[in-house]
């Protein structure tokens, strides 16, 4: 081989190594940025978190605020979009996978939820203002606050059980048809347990993103300065079960997260740091339990 | 052959005992039409949603245009209607959009295109599996937690290098929705440099080219389309970022291309308007409804090419 | 061949003709399904046999989009089960099937055997006990499961799998059973097992069963029908198609001349 071939291979070798180097550095990049702001937040939040933040009200005073109603409005607001979205978005999933005819209709409805999956959070937030609060009259609420959501989370909820639902293999519903089962026994009976693994996953992964939400909730009216906390939703009397909490204000956490951090006093800034890592940590938490399913859904059921 | 013909059978050959007995409980068809009415809303829900968003916008904004005419609106190069002098021209939202998406794209585009390129075409199988999940991990920070570090982390550290640095500015808050939306663009990379077929991999490799040369020369020409939709994902993803901007760069309408400068982008001047207390009805409140219907307007132009771009990669292979 | 040895049809195809959209994939096929008699299904790929057996539970309704023509007449009522007024769910209660590869339920074996008397309806305990019970033994895989029914399917090896897929189809006691090359997944001894069981199973039940393998063709079946290019070329009792067919087409073919 002549001299001129070897060093262009070597050129190219060395090409190649830098440009290796380059990718290892990218990727490195992105994962060190997640750990360094994970230790950020530790590092200044963690000077706050006590059992008193977590159970104080909002205050003048930095030193003495908390995030109760931060905590107990998140939740609130979570179970009403989990309620909403899960439903509509496994029954919407099962619809366009098991049933939709190949038409225009059903080309339509992809087409618009992988739209409406980019769809920036802060215009669903103008649509909840304009339908739930001024046409619909459910006021500045928990209520219109988690319908909010549920709008946002649900064409992913509808993206992640679709992929579950095809996971399912085409020889299992044959079987079931091939005994008589009927289309709606068969995706009873079959197909949706099968995917339970795979459904709950997204599902979990969605309502994580929906928690750390803001935006959205700033235009439907949620409060940055709140000393009350919603109507329980269990009573003392019968039926001891109360639906008016639906109707009451309310603050999220991200949202008290952002009041914090746009104070001048550095002293809210610690504080911010605080409800962060509380809103951090729950967002793990339920990232990693999405990521056990995962891997425990793929270890019991194998095609 | 007609006499090896089985002939049909008529009198005494009733079915065995018990065969075909219990097909007696069918259940009937309505039920069946009614549960698929109800998938099908469910599904149809959706296009509700849509409907429901450009109906909201496009009423509201047509109160706005009632009262501004659509040219002040797109030429005018003042925001201001919060002024006794009230300005309506979006080009100083739009500027502050896209200087932001621009900074954001400058750091994203590269560093994500290489994590997918390395992830692909390098990394042993074992690294992306345990790197993958680590990125996707960063979509699920809350974007306000994006702000507190852009704000208070990251701007402190540009104001080492550049003492002159406002407080707010366009530069943090672009550089941190870049680092968001990295793992958009290196994940729908990926996957399309990963449905590339071995076989057009070997063809080159075979030919005495290295990784890097098949990678740039071969794999990425024919995941074009696939990265294209992952580069159009993330601008989409950098437009609509709000709580970034409404943080750290700033709160006023200035008609600025300068990544240095502070400067309101369209979704941050949606959050102070729904922050303030102006009564709803007046024509201050409706330009958050205008400037909403612009950045549905400009997403939806991305999102639509993204997914017709997606869609065209995956009927190639 | 005197009269006495031909027995009645189960089931009549008349001039059946059958598309997916445009393409027509069977051209006008006739023959006869005897009743608890084996019939073989036999030709080279493509040519239309698995179509043609999946028509018999109307499991093609499942494509969008297919066009049934002629008529498949099921004995003894005599009901045409391809005219569209007859619900296809009711026929596929009727025609069990066995597919290619084993296709358990990641269910239990219990859950498993019962599940189509369960959408039939049937929820009393004793009962559901004793027709799996016997469905098993029926499928010769009774004495291998019998103390592990709450274990799940897929712990099964391929050929028990595909003998529960058996005894699932077994126990709604279906008039006619359907095979899409049940062994074509499957080892030497699994397969021996199967054919062995089919052997036994067709004084109770009629078969139909598609196969590439000849010998297995010669081995178990009474009647063959060879298929090409979507038209029936020949149907006969099996040892006649193979020691003396009347077609050249079909002689060329089970001396694997071609195919």
């Amino acid at each position: 081989m002549s001299h001129d071939i070897r060093m262009q291979i070597a050129g190219n070798k060395r090409r190649d190594r830098c440009f290796a180097a380059a990718g290892l550095v990218a990727m490195a990049f992105a994962v060190l940025i997640l750990l360094f702001l994970l230790m950020t937040l530790g590092v200044e939040g963690g000077r706050r978190l006590s059992w008193e933040f977590l159970t104080s009200y909002p205050s003048r005073v930095p030193s003495r605020a908390g995030i109760l109603p931060g905590c107990i409005g998140t939740v609130l607001v979570m179970l009403v979009t989990a309620w909403t979205s899960v439903p509509l978005g496994v029954a919407a999933a099962v619809y366009l996978e098991e049933y939709a005819p190949k038409n225009w209709l059903t080309a339509a409805i992809e087409i618009n939820i992988a739209n409406l999956a980019g769809v920036p959070s802060i215009v669903y937030g103008l649509m909840a203002l304009g339908l739930f609060v001024y046409q619909l009259h459910l006021g500045h609420s928990i209520l219109t606050a988690g319908l909010t959501l549920a709008l946002l989370c649900l064409p992913v909820v509808i993206i992640a059980t679709r992929e579950a639902i095809r996971t399912v293999p085409l020889s299992i519903r044959e079987a079931s048809y091939a005994l008589g089962a009927t289309k709606w026994q068969t995706v009873r009976d079959h197909v949706l347990p099968y995917s339970t693994g795979g459904i709950l996953t997204g599902v979990i992964i969605a309502l994580s993103r929906a928690i750390g939400e803001t935006a959205p909730l700033i235009t439907v009216g949620a409060l940055s300065f709140i000393a009350f906390l919603p109507t329980s939703p269990v009573t003392a009397e019968p039926p001891f079960l109360s639906l008016r909490w639906l109707l009451d204000p309310f603050t999220v956490l991200p949202m008290q997260m952002f009041n914090w951090v746009s104070r001048p006093q550095e002293a809210f800034h610690l504080n911010a740091a605080g409800a962060g890592l509380v809103l951090m940590s729950v967002t793990l938490a339920m990232n990693g339990l999405a990521f056990y399913i995962r891997y425990r859904t793929r270890r019991r059921i194998q095609w | 052959m007609d006499r090896t013909r089985p002939a049909p059978s008529t009198r005494d050959q009733s079915p065995p005992q018990g065969r075909a007995a219990d097909r007696a409980t069918r259940r009937p068809e309505s039920g069946e039409r009614i549960i698929e009415a109800l998938l099908l809303l469910a599904a149809l829900s959706s296009v509700g949603i849509t409907l429901g968003i450009v109906g909201v916008l496009l009423y509201e904004s047509a109160v706005f245009f009632r009262q501004v005419s659509p040219l002040d609106f797109l030429t005018d190069t003042q925001w201001t209607p919060l002024f006794a002098d009230a300005h309506y021209g979006i080009l100083p939202l739009l500027a502050g959009t896209l200087t932001t998406t621009a900074v954001a794209l400058a750091l994203a585009l590269p560093v994500g295109t290489i994590t997918a390129v390395f992830l692909s075409e390098y990394a042993s199988a074992r690294v992306r599996e345990t790197v993958k999940p680590f990125l996707e991990l960063l979509t699920s920070v809350p974007t306000v937690i994006f702000g507190y570090f852009a704000l208070l982390v990251v701007t402190p550290w540009l104001q080492h290098l550049w003492p002159a640095l406002p407080g707010f500015n366009m530069l943090s808050a672009g550089l941190v929705i870049g680092v968001m939306i990295i793992p958009y663009i290196s994940s729908v990379s990926e996957d399309a440099l990963h449905a590339v077929p071995a076989h057009i991999r070997e063809g080159s490799l075979a030919m005495g080219a290295t990784r890097m040369q098949t990678a740039v020369r071969v794999v990425v020409p024919s995941a074009v389309s696939g990265m294209a939709a992952a580069y159009v994902l993330g601008i989409s993803r950098a437009v609509g970022e709000t709580m970034v901007v409404a943080i750290a760069a700033g709160m006023q309408p200035t008609l600025t291309w300068n990544p240095l400068e502070p400067a309101a982008t369209v979704t941050a001047y949606i959050v102070q308007v729904s922050l303030g207390d102006l009564p709803h009805g007046s024509i201050g409140y409706q330009t958050i409804f205008v400037a909403g219907f612009t950045l549905f307007v400009v997403t939806f132009l991305f999102n639509v090419a993204g997914y017709l771009l997606r869609t065209r990669y995956h009927r190639k292979y | 061949m005197t009269t006495a040895s031909v027995p009645p049809a189960k089931a009549e195809i008349r001039n059946l003709s059958f598309s997916f959209g445009r393409t027509e994939v069977l051209k006008s096929v006739s023959m006869p399904i005897a009743d608890r008699r084996v019939t073989a299904l036999i030709g080279p790929s493509g040519c239309g046999k698995t179509t043609f057996l999946r028509c018999l539970n109307r499991m093609q309704d499942l494509h969008p989009d297919v066009r049934y023509t002629g008529e498949i007449i099921l004995h003894p009522e005599q009901i045409n089960i391809i005219d569209p007024a007859i619900d296809p769910i009711e026929v596929r209660m009727r025609v069990g099937m066995v597919f290619q590869k084993p296709n358990p339920f990641p269910k239990s074996i219990f859950e498993n055997v019962v599940y189509g008397l369960r959408i039939r309806g049937i929820r009393d305990r004793a009962t559901l006990d004793e027709r799996a019970v016997q469905a098993l033994q029926e499928a010769a895989l009774w004495e291998e499961v019998k103390d592990r029914l709450r274990e799940p399917a897929t712990s099964l090896s391929g050929g028990q799998q595909q003998r529960l897929c058996i005894a699932r189809a077994l126990a709604t006691k279906p008039e006619m059973i359907l095979f899409d090359e049940p062994t074509s997944a499957l080892d030497p001894v699994a397969t021996a097992k199967i054919e062995e069981l089919m052997t036994s199973l067709k004084n109770e039940v009629t078969i139909v069963i598609v196969t590439h393998n000849m010998q297995q063709a010669a081995r178990v079946s009474d009647y063959t029908a060879f298929m090409f290019l979507g038209t029936l070329v020949e149907f006969d009792r099996t040892d006649t198609i193979f020691t003396n067919p009347s077609s050249s087409l079909t002689e060329e073919y089970v001396t694997g001349r071609f195919g």
